[in-house]
């Protein structure tokens, strides 16, 4: 075990733990923010460098800092780890760059975008991105891809995290898709436009931080926050049949894998739940999803509060306001 | 008695003159004639128009853009800022060859406005990211049917020979935005 302390908050962890599952264990506003790390899937990480961290003290034995900012997805804690997220304007600073460059040839057609309002680029870029763009060069443009008759692919979107292809790796059993081509010039594509049609491929659209990925069968049906989330399940026998259904009136516009807070799907749905069951009747409806409140989606969203757990929230929150104002890690420690 | 304007009611006995009550119909009759000869505070409506604010909001208008293509894309952002709900739409895909019929790739099929909902708070002008719909100087006439006055995109579409002019609507800093042709947003 390794007790470390992250924006002044202790938190005890098993050896190996990365520092951004740590910052989960405690949650709140310090978790940093993940573009490319997906906990259910593995080898993720490293690659949209917005979960940057401070380290202002390597571990109880070796106290100096880490040289520079390192990715929380991939460094393990140490005990007597110090380490500074919010707190630190270094930090905060880094990722607003970072929220640039992932912008830089990101068409910002969120109007039109299936995703707005679910996006994770969109949450990053409003909390943490400027207001201006000072890019002025054309953005790089791709055609349209359909792949499947199911999946349509924006490339133009894309901020290349390449967790649709570990989607394809671990979920499914032949990946038909991948990254092709260098640097700027990188692509998702399938080999010769072949349909993917695995009965897990519908996964990679949950997975897609952004709107590259999206359904076909929901292609411009109606904004995310026109419809009403309920959460419904289904007897499969390919997968768990947990899933949420995104409602108007009573048609099932979409059904997607249920996301927990950090945006992460932990029960994958299998195609046939997602693509073929757009009956009302198909499910047990369990009632109303629960939505954050700072979501678009919520916007005329009702539901049952559960006092019990609205108190714990609130202690949680307090508990993490009092950590907040703790005084901050000795300086002798950064210099 | 916050306001410190309440009276307390006396009932006392009326007197010889206020018991005739001519004093006070004549009084009455005063303000009356008096109000003839001042300055008529209405006006005689479709013949004579009242000067109104150059950002006066009144009827929508879903603007066009310069080749003649709606600039509405459906993103519903109008309709989730309506304090009224009175805004509803779908949206459809662009097909081939509908380039000059729609400006982006995402177009409203329907787009409807419930003018008996609408407060004309012009918040679906402020949230707009596409210059698409604004307010104008127009307003919205009567009707008799409660259905003729959900506005489609027949009567909300300006027409492409007939346009209506918003200039006078925008800031200074949005005239000064647009004048840069090379950003994306104003091709």
């Amino acid at each position: 075990m390794a007790k470390l302390t992250i924006d002044g908050v202790e938190v005890e962890v098993p050896d190996g733990t990365t520092i951004l599952n740590a910052a989960r264990q405690i949650g709140g506003d310090l978790v940093p923010p993940a573009m490319c790390y997906y906990s259910t899937l593995k080898d993720t990480g490293g690659k949209c460098r917005v979960c940057l961290v401070k380290v202002a003290a390597g571990s109880a034995k070796d106290p100096r800092p880490m040289p520079k900012l390192v990715a929380s997805c991939r460094t393990p804690v140490a005990d007597g780890m110090v380490v500074q997220n919010l707190t630190s304007p270094e930090v905060l600073e880094a990722r607003k760059g970072v929220v640039e460059f992932l912008l830089l040839n990101h068409p910002l057609d969120c109007p039109i975008c299936d995703q707005a309002g679910e996006c994770d680029l969109q949450n990053l870029a409003y909390e943490h991105g400027a207001a201006k763009t000072r890019y002025e060069e054309d953005r790089r443009t791709f055609e349209k891809i359909d792949i499947g008759d199911k999946i349509k692919l924006h490339m133009t979107r894309c901020i290349l995290c390449y967790r649709c292809t570990f989607v394809g790796d671990q979920l499914t059993d032949k990946r038909v898709h991948g990254v092709l081509g260098r640097g700027d010039k990188s692509e998702i594509s399938t080999f010769i436009q072949q349909n993917v049609d695995n009965d897990f491929s519908g996964n990679m659209i949950d997975v897609c931080p952004v709107g590259a990925l999206t359904d076909k069968t929901f292609r411009f049906k109606s904004r995310v926050w026109f419809t009403k989330p309920l959460d419904a399940h289904r007897n499969c026998t390919k997968c768990s049949g947990k899933v949420v259904l995104w409602t108007k009136g009573d048609d099932v516009l979409r059904v997607s894998a249920r996301k927990d807070q950090f945006g992460e799907v932990k029960d994958y749905i299998c195609n046939e739940c997602r693509f073929e069951h757009k009956n009302m009747s198909d499910w047990t409806v369990e009632g109303p999803r629960h939505i954050d409140r700072h979501s678009v989606i919520a916007q005329n969203h009702y539901e049952k509060i559960d006092l019990q757990k609205l108190k714990k929230e609130v202690e949680r929150q307090l508990e993490f306001q009092k950590g907040k104002a703790l005084p901050q890690p000795d300086n002798a420690l950064n210099s | 008695m916050l306001t410190n304007r309440s009276k307390v009611v006396v009932k006392k006995e009326m007197n010889f003159w206020e018991r005739i009550y001519l004093p006070a119909i004549f009084g009455g009759v005063a303000v009356t004639i008096k109000h003839m000869f001042r300055r008529k505070t209405t006006v005689r409506f479709p013949e004579a128009k009242r000067e109104i604010s150059s950002v006066w909001r009144g009827q929508h208008v879903l603007k066009r853009d310069e080749k003649g293509a709606e600039r509405c894309t459906a993103c519903g952002l109008c309709a989730v800022a309506c304090p009224a709900e009175a805004i509803t739409m779908t949206a459809a895909e662009r097909k081939k060859g509908e380039e000059g019929l729609y400006r982006e790739e995402k177009y409203a099929s329907v787009y409807e406005i419930n003018m008996l909902r609408c407060i004309f708070c012009g918040l679906c002008e402020e949230a707009c990211p596409k210059e698409a719909i604004f307010l104008t100087d127009r307003i919205v006439p009567t009707d008799f049917q409660r259905n003729d006055f959900v506005y489609g995109k027949d009567k909300l579409v300006e027409k492409v020979n007939e346009r209506i002019d918003v200039s006078v609507r925008q800031t200074p800093a949005v005239t000064e935005f647009k004048k840069h042709k090379s950003l994306s947003h104003n091709r």
